[in-house]
């Protein structure tokens, strides 16, 4: 169902609509405004393109599907966590999906690319970049980085980032055909 | 001070002491469930160069050459024929908005809502005002649906005196496919109380009234005050029912029932 707007509603899609929120005790320092703020704004985008790629909203059309993300201690990778603990809750909710979407980060520091960066590695200025993955086909379904890498380097940094996405690729299929297959037993054959 | 504490301690899966495993094909969105292009591809399916991929996490149910994925928890998804039970959200023009448990809001339609007294007669200019006086927003009703429109809504109809609005009682939302299908949703429970299980649901659990009210037509709230003994009948079934869902476990009249009988030693 669409709540509040109707003006929005597509008529052939579904609208996914994100929403992103840190709570105050997640970094380091309290952080005095969870909501509203740049970057809780440019998170909820990111993740709507993200999931806008990965669900299929053509078999649900004029209705709405809300994701809601809280951040409860953040030490670097939100986006990534915030990814993958919404792939999980989606799929949970039964609705369609292409696939999973894994997401991890990745940096370049001392010439070594390094995935999953921790908030120190992420605050001492190198070049980061977050992916955003379907693991089956192959397919990215957001890449974005911020800072300036040299080409010959982005090789490196894309495969590192790749390369954790598919070991969380592993761990989601693994907890997902383990509820699976446990909901299926207790239903009876 | 010391202070006693209970921490939740994760549960052990019930299926080990089960000791069974189940025969059926389990899928994840992106696995692939067959490459052969002759099956049809049904709900929880789509077609990515040219094998047919699961989109939902569930198991594969194949009806001759159709192919679909039930997932495991879905929105409801209505049936023409299916007893739902719901809460009002809207009042628009000519009809209500009713939340269901589906994707989208279901509709009543004030011609399919029964009259006060039960008359027949085309409903006027003063009925459409007087909407608000018979259902309001927040109000729960039981009904039936009449047909689903091709996006996937509901049409509901109360054209019969069981459904109706709703009084005293406890409302349990569960997941739609934990209810079984069977030939009548209304049960009179040996117990004391009474369930309506929705097919959406929704169950409704109210005290059994001593007599069918038959001219009322399920518009007069009965808001007695209910008794202690029925009160407590009515939350152990509630809390039968939770515990029941938590084991995923189908939800019908004597499963309820046994679970009650299974429960009596402990207190409420």
């Amino acid at each position: 169902q669409i709540r509040g707007s109707r003006a929005r509603a597509l008529p052939d899609r579904a609208l996914v609509n994100c929403q992103y929120s840190s709570a105050t005790f997640s970094t380091g320092e309290r952080k005095r405004r969870p909501h509203g703020d740049r970057k809780s704004c440019e998170m909820g985008l990111q993740l709507r393109q993200t999931f806008e790629a990965a669900i299929l909203t053509q078999l649900h059309p004029r209705s709405q599907i809300d994701i809601y993300v809280q951040v409860l201690q953040a030490d670097g990778g939100t986006y990534a966590a915030c990814v993958n603990a919404a792939t999980l809750a989606v799929l949970d909710a039964g609705i369609p999906m292409r696939d999973f979407v894994c997401a991890c980060s990745a940096g370049f520091v001392d010439s070594t690319a390094l995935a999953d960066l921790s908030h120190v590695e992420e605050a001492a200025g190198g070049p980061q970049l977050a992916l955003a993955l379907l693991p089956a086909s192959g397919q990215i379904a957001l890449l974005e980085m911020d800072a300036r890498l040299h080409e010959d380097h982005l090789e490196q940094v894309l495969e590192a980032a790749a390369r954790a996405a598919r070991d969380v690729h592993t761990l989601l299929d693994r907890v997902v055909r383990q509820h699976v297959r446990e909901a299926s037993i207790l239903l009876g054959d | 001070m010391a202070m006693e504490m209970r921490l939740p301690v994760a549960r052990k899966p019930l299926s080990e002491s089960l000791g069974r495993d189940t025969k059926k094909h389990l899928v994840v969105p992106g696995d692939t469930i067959t490459t052969d292009t002759g099956f049809m591809r049904g709900h929880g399916t789509y077609m990515g160069e040219e094998k047919l991929i699961a989109s939902v996490a569930g198991s594969v149910e194949r009806v001759n050459k159709l192919i679909c994925v039930k997932a495991l928890k879905t929105r409801y998804n209505g049936e023409v024929g299916d007893i739902v039970v719901g809460r009002i959200t809207e009042v628009q023009q000519k009809r209500w908005k009713v939340e269901t448990n589906s994707r989208l809001d279901s509709v009543l339609l004030l011609s399919s809502m029964n009259l006060p007294g039960g008359e027949l007669r085309r409903r006027s200019a003063e009925d459409e005002l007087a909407m608000r006086g018979f259902l309001q927003e927040g109000d729960l009703i039981s009904a039936e649906v009449q047909a689903v429109f091709s996006d996937g809504a509901v049409s509901l109809h109360t054209r019969s005196l069981k459904y109706g609005k709703l009084g005293q009682g406890v409302l349990v939302q569960v997941s739609p496919s934990l209810v079984k299908r069977q030939k009548t949703h209304f049960h009179d429970l040996p117990c004391g109380a009474s369930v309506i299980l929705g097919n959406n649901g929704f169950i409704w659990i109210y005290p059994t009234p001593e007599h069918k009210e038959e001219d009322a037509g399920g518009f007069v709230a009965n808001l007695e005050p209910v008794s202690l003994t029925d009160r407590e009948v009515i939350s152990r079934l509630r809390n039968c029912i939770v515990s029941l869902v938590t084991q995923r476990m189908m939800l019908y009249d004597t499963s309820i029932l046994y679970c009650y009988e299974a429960s009596l030693p402990h207190q409420v």
